[in-house]
């Protein structure tokens, strides 16, 4: 699976105008509080951790937790001085790694 | 003569009335939900959309064809999703859209079928259904003998509750059941994503979802019986406009 998640931005803004960054990530996002059908737990299995960067410098970064549904959807408002490429990347459980790209033109 | 022609005129004024009395589950919603729909970039469905086009240009088998290289670009199945479930004469019945790819992949790629509700499956009923975006739900003459049997067991009683479909869904669309208001259920979003499953489901898993909950033992998946239901649907719903794939609560 090469395209897990999603970033969505307008591709041209006008320099200081707040415009609005829309992410999306496929995930199950299983909080190991479920048992299965077998009665058993089934074991965690979630995002712990969205960091959001832009040309190799990170923005912010946000933790998350097993109370956050599947296929997270997290938006966030953004202002640029200069074009450039936004970086999403989710981090989770048992190793899973995506990662989402857009480049943006400040006029 | 003019009586007659007034009395045409009546029924015909009737006959769109009735039409409009129509409502997709869209209508129900609220406005965030509606919003999560309408927004590409909101829309979770969007992420089985983008697995689709990936799948659609995979070779599974090396040398066999992938789906592009019969149908060419996905934009090419304009419409198609909304003419399906379809007649067709190899099976002298209906075939649905699952039904259509499965037999696609195994029979002209070569490939073992992905099975009903997996995700690669409804990531390509995803991907097709996005491209009829807007076209009017059509339902081929071809299946009446189908669409009477499917609606049959439309109004047929089942499960412990003994309820039919029609009881809530004819009769009852607009009150609310526990909470919760009863939908006309017009098949008009499918594959779509619903909340309480937190994922992608097609047609025949709301309709498992629905008779489990009147506790009658639901049909197998692909079944004749989910078939029948699925195109006296599409006759119940034609006309209106495919939003697939769309977000239900």
């Amino acid at each position: 699976m090469s395209v897990r998640g999603l970033v969505s931005a307008p591709a041209r803004v006008k320099r200081g105008d707040v415009f609005e960054v829309k992410t999306l990530v496929a995930h199950p996002m299983e909080t190991g509080f479920r048992p299965g059908f077998d009665g058993r737990l089934i074991p965690r299995d979630i995002i712990t951790r969205l960091t959001v960067s832009f040309d190799g410098a990170e923005l912010f970064a946000m933790e998350m937790s097993p109370a956050i549904a599947a296929n997270p959807y997290v938006a966030f408002p953004l202002t640029l001085e200069k074009g450039g490429v936004l970086t999403v990347e989710w981090r989770g459980d048992n190793g899973f790694v995506a990662e989402a790209r857009i480049a943006i033109t400040v006029e | 003569m003019r009586a007659a022609l007034v009395l045409l005129l009546v029924s015909l004024a009737a006959e769109t009335a009735a039409q409009d009395a129509r409502r997709s589950g869209y209508a129900e919603m609220g406005p965030a939900l509606r919003a999560m729909q309408d927004d590409d970039a909101a829309n979770p469905a969007s992420l089985w959309v983008l697995e689709g086009s990936t799948l659609w240009n995979a070779r599974d088998n090396a040398g066999l064809r992938a789906c592009a290289d019969c149908h060419g670009a996905p934009e090419t199945m304009q419409g198609v999703a909304a003419r399906y479930p379809a007649f067709d004469a190899k099976r002298a019945g209906a075939v649905d859209l699952a039904g259509r790819i499965e037999e696609c992949r195994t029979e002209r790629q070569q490939a073992p079928p992905f099975g009903r509700e997996t995700r690669p499956l409804l990531a390509l009923e995803a991907l097709v259904a996005r491209q009829s975006r807007g076209v009017p739900i059509a339902s081929d003459p071809a299946l009446a003998e189908v669409a009477s049997v499917g609606q049959t067991l439309w109004r047929q009683r089942i499960g412990q509750l003994d309820l039919s479909c029609a009881q809530c869904h004819d009769d009852r669309a607009g009150l609310r059941l526990g909470g919760t208001p009863i939908p006309q259920a017009h098949a008009t979003a499918y594959p779509v994503y619903r909340l309480e499953w937190q994922g992608l489901g097609s047609l025949q898993r709301r309709l498992r979802n629905c008779m489990t909950g009147v506790r009658a033992a639901p049909y197998a998946f692909g079944s004749p019986e989910y078939l029948a239901l699925e195109v006296f649907l599409a006759r119940r719903s034609a006309g209106m406009p495919h939003e697939g794939p769309g977000v239900r609560p």
